[in-house]
């Protein structure tokens, strides 16, 4: 841990008092710098060499033994859910309770980039991007579908194992609506509030911290500096850096795969364009080809730009359905959900001693997994854009506005499609996909029936989530170019091609391999050993903040 | 003839530099110009500088050292880019009409071909600029494979 003058370095302060790590390391030193033919090159070695042969040798592997890759992953993901819960639960509230005492602890004064320095970018381009990077496609996918199949599943995965509202032959049974759908709204609000947030949280503000302040590169290795010292630099660092590609890849396949399945399932039910893996692999590649131009574009001209025009098209549907289902009704059933959410959040977060195996072990550990598995991603991309603020704002920003940013996405969406299964209990669309048949890619749409102007809205909600997949995508290259350049922003244009591209095949890979099955699989089986290096990492920052203090 | 000189920098790789700013610090001699190096870096740490504040400095005192060399001033700008590898040629081209240059004195390689497809920096500026641009090759290709890094 190193702690010491700069004017010995003949290195000046970083606008205004920080405490900058002094290493031998030069950003760079280790990469491979050559022309392949046209191709300018500058990659760090091996990381680049061994994720990219790893993806190599994964995708043949899918692609000449799908059965095979089903079965594994198949085996693999109830395996690791179930045996890993409570290991996942916990974690997860580690995070929250950090990132919590850090907001009212002096720590929060910190500034990032040093204590004069000013935000790169404005509060809604970076909501914007936080958005679209972050949560995108999945509330998308699990804004309508996750709250109706919590309050009206009938396998079991009952959240606390809270009454059912329906009765065997279907019928509504009155006296449990009320209960079953706050429940049913806080349980969904508990899987994409503050534990999911906070996992993004850790990890940006450890980047964050130790690139800005610290002066180290941009990549997950750096964050371990306060524990591995100069072993960072070595295999530690490789191993860190490789796991955090991975994850990232295959956080992005899963959200890929999703993606263009609920977009085909959405084109199929508006335009009648049928469901088969090759209009998906057909949408994949549209959708990549959009993102290579976004990445070529860069971050400011592609990125910020598409994830603009994501939140005023996300904030449009928002504001439809919420006048047009009865915004005060909606509003009302806000400050219930909130309440709720308080209310059960210890419950719901509690790793021991219950018994609705079917919630915690099906959906939350797999959504634990899942956020985790994404944070690499999400929180390098929030820390590259998050340059300027202060712990404190920092952390309230991604931390609470998005957590309260997704309760009302979740009690808009959720609550409509419950209110729905109540008031037509034979006709609802929303109960006929979700719970007499279960057609999660659906959801969405079914729900979007049951209001006014809904082949309008319908086409609205596939823009979008062709337009969230795209901004996932182009973030998620930029990301993984920068880790496999070492930590460097300025790569070569064919690299982040290359990985755009990849993800793009990987998706492909996945999808006809095994489905959605194994993408699941995949996501859990990164996401587990990461879930140690993000604990680590908050101990790391605790050490980074404390020497930022005294400086 | 020429009033402003500007001189593209980039100090990763100030080897390739060379015949760039020799030429630059001769024509303005003949013209009585001043020289203005340009140089590009982004908020998060790089092999050249940790900070933004680190880049100044160190191209404020590269601009020193070759000031002495060749017996003139020289005037320092830099431009803060958050993804040089997709903005920096809008950049450039922004900074140099800025900046008021007349003439672009910049250090390139030899054509290759990639540069059919994507333009190298110093041929899209001269596509784009007012200002008269030169580009001038490294010479030798030896020199231009050691890079090493001014730490």
């Amino acid at each position: 841990m190193a702690t010491q003058d700069e004017t010995d370095m003949g290195i000046p302060l970083p606008e205004g008092a920080s405490d900058m790590i002094d290493t031998d390391y030069t950003i760079g030193q280790d990469n491979i710098e050559t022309q392949i033919g046209p191709f300018g090159l500058d990659i760090h070695n091996p990381v680049f060499l061994i994720s990219g042969l790893s993806v190599v040798i994964f995708v043949l592997y899918a692609l000449i033994a799908p059965a095979q890759a089903a079965e594994f992953f198949g085996w693999l993901r109830p395996a690791l859910t179930s045996t890993f819960d409570g290991f996942f639960l916990t974690a997860a509230n580690i995070f929250v309770i950090f990132c919590l005492l850090l907001i009212v602890s002096p720590y929060g004064s910190v500034r990032l980039g040093g204590a004069d320095a000013t935000p790169d970018y404005g509060y809604l381009g970076w909501f914007a991007m936080l958005f679209a990077a972050g949560m995108g496609i999945g509330l998308m996918f699990f804004g309508v579908l996750e709250p109706a199949y919590y309050f009206g599943t009938p396998w079991g995965d009952e959240p606390l194992g809270t009454v059912r509202p329906f009765a065997e032959d279907g019928t509504l049974i009155a006296a449990n609506v009320e209960e079953a759908k706050r429940m049913a709204l806080a349980a969904t609000s508990y899987h994409w509030a503050l534990h999911p947030w906070a996992i993004y949280a850790v990890v940006a503000l450890a980047l964050a911290l130790f690139s800005y302040n610290k002066g180290l590169p941009l990549s997950i290795r750096s964050a371990f500096y306060p524990i591995l010292g100069e072993r960072v630099w070595g295999w530690w660092g490789h191993v860190i850096d490789i796991v955090a590609v991975f994850a990232t890849l295959f956080g992005l396949a899963t959200s890929l795969g999703l993606g263009a399945q609920q977009a085909n399932a959405g084109l199929e039910y508006v335009y009648g364009i049928p469901s088969s893996v090759t209009a998906q692999v057909v949408l994949i590649v549209l959708i990549t080809l959009l993102a290579l131009i976004s990445v070529l574009r860069g971050l400011d001209g592609g990125v910020k730009v598409l994830s603009e025009i994501n939140m005023v098209l996300a904030i449009g549907l928002l504001l439809f359905v919420l006048f047009t289902a009865g915004a005060v009704g909606i509003f009302t059933d806000f400050f219930a959900t909130l309440m709720a959410y308080g209310h059960e959040i210890l419950p719901l977060s509690n790793p021991i001693g219950r018994s609705d195996d079917g919630y915690r072990e099906g959906w939350t550990a797999f959504y634990w997994a899942w956020w985790i598995s994404w944070s690499p991603f999400v929180g390098m991309f929030i820390a590259r854009v998050s340059r300027g603020r202060t712990v404190r704002e920092f952390l309230t920003c991604v931390l609470i506005i998005p957590s309260l940013v997704c309760i009302f996405w979740m009690t808009v969406f959720g609550g409509t499609a419950i209110n729905d299964m109540i008031a037509n209990v034979d006709a609802s669309a929303v109960k006929a996909n979700v719970i007499d048949t279960y057609s999660p890619e659906l959801s969405l749409f079914a729900m979007l029936d049951s209001l006014p102007l809904a082949s309008i809205t319908s086409t609205l909600g596939i823009i979008l989530v062709i337009v969230f997949f795209v901004t996932s995508s182009d973030s998620g290259s930029l990301v993984i170019d920068t880790i496999t350049a070492g930590g460097k922003i300025d790569a070569p244009v064919p690299q982040r091609v290359f990985w755009c591209t990849f993800e793009g095949l990987v998706a492909i890979a996945l999808l006809i391999g095994g489905g959605l099955g194994s993408l699941q699989a995949m996501v859990i089986s990164t996401g587990l050993p990461f879930t140690i290096v993000l604990l680590l990492m908050c101990f790391a920052i605790f050490r980074g903040l404390q020497s930022e203090l005294r400086a | 003839m020429y009033r402003k000189i500007v001189v593209p920098i980039d100090l990763a790789h100030v080897d390739r530099m060379e015949g760039a700013i020799a030429m630059a610090a001769d024509l303005a001699k003949l013209y009585g110009a001043t020289v203005c190096y340009l140089g590009a870096t982004t908020p998060t740490p790089s092999s050249v500088a940790h900070t933004p504040e680190e880049y100044k400095q160190k191209l404020a005192d590269f601009a020193e050292n070759e000031a002495r060399a060749h017996g003139q001033d020289v005037t320092t700008h830099v431009i803060l880019s958050h993804d040089p590898t997709a903005t920096l040629d809008d950049d450039l081209v922004k900074a140099v009409d800025e900046m008021g240059a007349d003439l672009v004195v910049m250090a390139t390689h030899v054509p290759h071909i990639g540069d059919r497809i994507w333009a190298s920096n110093g041929g899209n500026l001269a596509r784009r600029t007012k200002a008269s641009v030169c580009l001038v090759r490294a010479t030798g290709e030896a020199s231009a494979r050691n890079n090493k890094t001014e730490q």
